[in-house]
């Protein structure tokens, strides 16, 4: 078995168990963690099929490696505001919670 | 023949270590063990992109990593306390996700040999571009436009960020994560003028050589980030018509740019003739001063309340 056929195989795990962790936690950060293994896993395979396509005296096929730097700068943008919209949530909760526990709490919003 | 075993068995030491630590941060039962598992696997991860000779991606990839790390840390406090699936939902779950990695390794182990490749008419015209890293003539001349794009989406997430404000804060300063101590103080004093010289280092090289607009970016905005964490700088305040314009301007010339091919020679993002190395230079360092701005903002968050003093 070449190396990238080792790294492809690796690749196919992480997506399985990426989407394992978006299906099976019930958490945000946790589901928004799993979603990046398992992006990770698919760069991964774009990463592959780079160093598959090496020609030209280059280590790898240029087009997908350059694919894979915009896809690993989009996801952390997105990863980015899920954690805000995330801590967003969680104040509005909080502030729900101390809405019904303390309702004549002047301080309550 | 020795090197090949040793290479081999490098490359079976890191998968390994690679998804075993992917595993424990899906099944860990803290989120703050899940978080830090993953930002190990986010390291080793680069390793794997130089391993698999993609020196430009494992660059992206550590630098980003270690952007994500703070971001992570701090939302690990608002990790939910929702439970996980029922046993046999999960059971039946990780059968579904082992059923589609399984087909994917099939369709991995039978990719087509001689695998399809665009390197040869991807290094053909390097010379015309004046260009020797074929991974930035990529980025920045032949699929231009998504790199336009990608510039534009962050701008949007960050835009999103921004809104997460209350109305009445959203031209105000994020709250600083200043956290001051002696050794943090010590570090943001020495490290940024490192960290800067090595940042305009990877810029200037990324047309020859790995490394390039994001790398250079992404190390930027950490060393912005150090400041405000030991408490040197504040935070910005996010009405700025200064700072708002700074954000803008890379996406803006970059389309400026675009705009001006349908001039001459006639297309969307085609530069003329013996223009494309100036013009792949002001782009980069437009998009530099953007993205490093846009990265270290969506890290700071929106605007807040300022701290009654």
């Amino acid at each position: 078995m070449t190396g990238a056929s080792l790294f492809g195989l690796a690749a196919c795990v992480l997506i399985g168990l990426g989407l394992y962790g978006v299906l099976a936690h019930a958490a945000p950060l946790r589901r928004v963690l799993s979603f990046n293994l398992l992006g990770a896993g698919v760069f991964l395979l774009f990463g592959v099929a780079a160093r598959r396509g090496a020609a030209a005296g280059l280590p790898g096929d240029p087009v997908p490696q350059a694919l894979v730097i915009t896809g690993i700068v989009v996801a952390f943008a997105a990863t980015a505001l899920a954690l805000m919209l995330l801590r967003r949530l969680t104040a509005l909760r909080a502030a729900e919670r101390a809405a019904d526990g303390l309702r004549d709490d002047p301080k309550g919003r | 023949m020795r090197a090949g075993m040793m290479n081999a068995s490098l490359d079976a030491v890191l998968v390994v270590t690679l998804l075993a630590v992917a595993l424990f941060s899906v099944l860990a039962r803290q989120a703050r063990a899940a978080v830090i598992g993953f930002i190990a696997f986010g390291l080793l991860l680069a390793l794997a992109w130089v391993r698999l000779g993609a020196v430009d991606v494992a660059l992206t990839e550590a630098a980003i990593g270690a952007l994500t790390a703070p971001l992570l840390l701090g939302a690990s406090a608002f990790a939910g306390t929702e439970k996980p699936a029922s046993p046999p939902l999960r059971l039946a779950l990780a059968a579904l996700c082992a059923l589609i990695a399984g087909t994917l390794a099939v369709i991995v182990l039978a990719a087509p040999e001689p695998a399809p490749s665009l390197a040869m008419q991807a290094v053909a015209p390097l010379g015309a571009l004046d260009l020797g890293n074929a991974v930035t003539a990529v980025l920045l001349a032949y699929r231009a436009l998504d790199t336009l794009l990608e510039t534009v989406v962050v701008l949007l997430a960050l835009i999103g960020i921004w809104s997460l404000a209350h109305d009445e804060n959203w031209r105000d300063a994020p709250a600083s994560p200043a956290a001051p101590s002696p050794p943090l103080d010590l570090l943001a004093r020495v490290l940024p003028p490192v960290g800067l010289v090595v940042a305009m280092h990877l810029l200037w090289v990324g047309a020859d050589a790995p490394g390039g607009k994001f790398q250079a970016a992404t190390l930027i905005a950490a060393m912005g980030l150090l400041l405000m964490m030991a408490g040197l700088t504040p935070p910005p305040a996010l009405g700025d018509a200064r700072l708002r314009a700074l954000v803008v301007a890379g996406p803006a010339v970059f389309l400026a740019i675009g705009l001006a091919g349908f001039l001459f020679p006639g297309s969307f993002l085609a530069y003329p003739d013996g223009w494309a190395k100036p013009l792949i230079i002001v782009i980069e360092m437009a998009l530099t001063v953007s993205i490093a701005l846009m990265l270290l903002l969506m890290l700071l968050g929106p605007g807040a309340r300022k701290p009654s003093a």
